[in-house]
């Protein structure tokens, strides 16, 4: 029998981050924004049967990158959860605080035993409040890690650079169609800082909607209803807003936004469906 | 399963474990005692005293179906309730309302709920109407032990079929018996009555509101005659509860609509007692 080979545990749990890291990377980054109906979800996904964004109860939603197999797992297992927990319970003691906590320890749990290979992926736990003082919205990196985010989160390869292209430039209060734009804009950045264009039909979108009058607030928006939000208002403003993500002074540039943006905003999300 | 689930903080094998998308099926596997039909029952002698809802009524309309029920709920000679609530959403295109011991009927309606609302955010698409009908049979078979000793659950189901575009309806029996219904159902104490007043008034060619009208009168008539069954309560403004399901999905009627068809149905009976008469031949 040979003798095994000694690896720090610092050196073991460095290995399965990274491991978990470039797993993650292979796939396409999503975001999560806040907005002022809720909180909306974009990513790139060519698929229409393969979800990255659900429903796992009432006012809770899920989002996910990177390996299929083991998120839609992890779905799976959330979704059970709350069913089970509001059954037994009540509807409104499911809350995404507990789900993000059972997710962390799950895979805190996996990612620090030694029989198993750590999970290759990052998940957000998102819940909509009566108020937007109520959103709650939780990242769980693949180690079992939780963090507590507001206004915008990303998540998957190109995270960080996305992540700071929308803390600079989400606001508080935006309407649905500005959100989506400014998802899309931050998804379009290649990390080598070129852009790129994401036609609407490879855009996966669903929202969490505070004012939708059904007690389950999660909506995927598809069709028709995509393509009048991301061509809101034709003229004026928004053909310029390509453009804006070089200057730095959100300030202007964001009340001038939102002005012009206020109408279409304010007509869309009733109008299907 | 709870405990469980606190106790090591991690999602628990069986919440991970790849297989049905049925939440009844999950619950059977991890914690079979919160199934209703699970449970083990104590020998029995004579009936258990606890209250019965009573009549639930249906009736289809080009493009839609009706579900209604009274609100009174006994026990033994008693009122149990007087504002009791036996009709339910089932999910966004259906129905179900419920006859028999209320408790176990409650509890049904929403394993129900919660049966197809888990295969919808499971697998990302809905059961077919077909595929709800054959679900509530198999819990009502599940509660025959209980239904033996008393306790049975009849429920009456409802929905608007998207594949057909037309409403449907589903009646059945205490061992789980499912029959489509063509025009219109009833189910409970009172159904007798409802049925007969229905099989006079009904026509396939009625409208939206003449079908609410319809449903109305046939719970107007059951309370007539059977004493289980609650009639419009004036003086405390208890109406019946009235559901409507289209393409557009489930609407419960407000108190106020739902008051004024029974205020209506009431002003022509203050004039013709026994309610609109059928022609003899």
């Amino acid at each position: 029998m040979s003798t095994p080979f000694y690896v720090s545990p610092q050196q073991a749990m460095a290995d399965r981050a990274e491991y978990a890291r470039k797993g993650i990377a292979r796939g396409r980054s999503l975001v999560v924004l806040q907005y002022a109906d809720g909180i909306v979800f974009v990513g790139e996904n060519p698929s229409r049967a393969l979800h990255k964004f659900s429903e796992i109860y009432d006012r809770i939603g899920f989002a996910a990158a990177g390996k299929y197999n083991e998120y839609e797992n992890l779905r799976i297992g959330g979704v059970r959860y709350a069913d089970l927990r509001g059954y037994t319970y009540d509807r409104d003691d499911v809350t995404a605080r507990g789900l993000a906590n059972v997710y962390a320890q799950t895979l805190g749990t996996i990612f620090s035993s030694a029989a198993e290979k750590p999970y290759e992926v990052e998940l957000v736990v998102a819940e909509v409040g009566a108020l937007p003082e109520g959103d709650q919205i939780y990242r769980l990196p693949h180690d079992g890690s939780i963090v507590d985010e507001h206004g915008s989160v990303a998540v998957g390869g190109n995270a960080e650079q996305i992540s700071s292209f929308l803390d600079q430039r989400h606001r508080d209060g935006m309407t649905l169609a500005e959100a989506l734009k400014l998802a899309v804009q931050a998804l379009s950045r290649e990390p080598n800082g070129g852009e790129r264009e994401i036609p609407a039909e490879r855009l996966e979108v669903a929202v969490l909607d505070r004012t939708r009058p059904q007690q389950r607030k999660f909506k995927r928006i598809v069709g028709r209803q995509l393509a009048r939000l991301l061509d809101a208002d034709g003229g004026g403003a928004p053909t310029d807003a390509p453009s804006d993500d070089e200057t730095d002074d959100s300030g202007d540039s964001a009340t001038g936004r939102s002005e012009a943006k206020g109408s279409g905003g304010t007509t869309e999300p009733p109008a299907e469906d | 399963m709870e405990a469980n689930t606190r106790s090591t903080g991690r999602l628990p094998a069986a919440f991970l474990t790849p297989g049905s998308s049925s939440f009844m099926d999950f619950l059977s596997d991890h914690s079979p005692d919160m199934l209703p039909g699970k449970r083990s029952l104590p020998p029995l002698q004579g009936a258990i005293q606890a209250p019965h809802g009573t009549t639930i009524v249906a009736a289809s309309f080009p493009g839609g179906v009706v579900l209604a029920g009274d609100r009174r709920a006994t026990m033994g000679n008693m009122i149990a309730q007087r504002d009791i609530e036996k009709v339910f959403p089932a999910d966004e295109y259906s129905a179900v309302g419920i006859a028999g011991t209320a408790g176990l009927a409650v509890e049904m309606v929403k394993l129900f709920q919660l049966e197809l609302e888990h295969f919808e955010k499971v697998e990302g698409a809905t059961l077919s109407l077909e595929g709800k009908a054959n679900r509530l049979s198999t819990m009502i078979r599940s509660n025959l032990a209980m239904a033996m000793q008393g306790l049975a659950v009849v429920p009456l189901f409802a929905g608007y079929d998207v594949d057909r575009e037309k409403g449907r309806i589903f009646s059945y029996d205490v061992t789980g018996g499912r029959s489509e219904e063509v025009g219109f159902a009833a189910t409970g104490s009172g159904s007798i009555f409802a049925r007969g007043s229905m099989k006079k008034l009904y026509r396939d060619n009625l409208t939206e509101q003449q079908t609410l009208t319809l449903v109305v009168q046939a719970l107007y008539d059951a309370a007539d005659d059977d004493s289980a069954t609650g009639g419009p309560d004036v003086a405390r403004r208890i109406y019946p509860i009235v559901t409507v399901i289209t393409d557009e999905g489930f609407r419960r009627l407000t108190d106020v609509e739902s008051a004024e068809i029974a205020a209506a149905v009431l002003e022509r009976r203050m004039e013709e007692p026994d309610g609109p008469r059928a022609a003899l031949l």
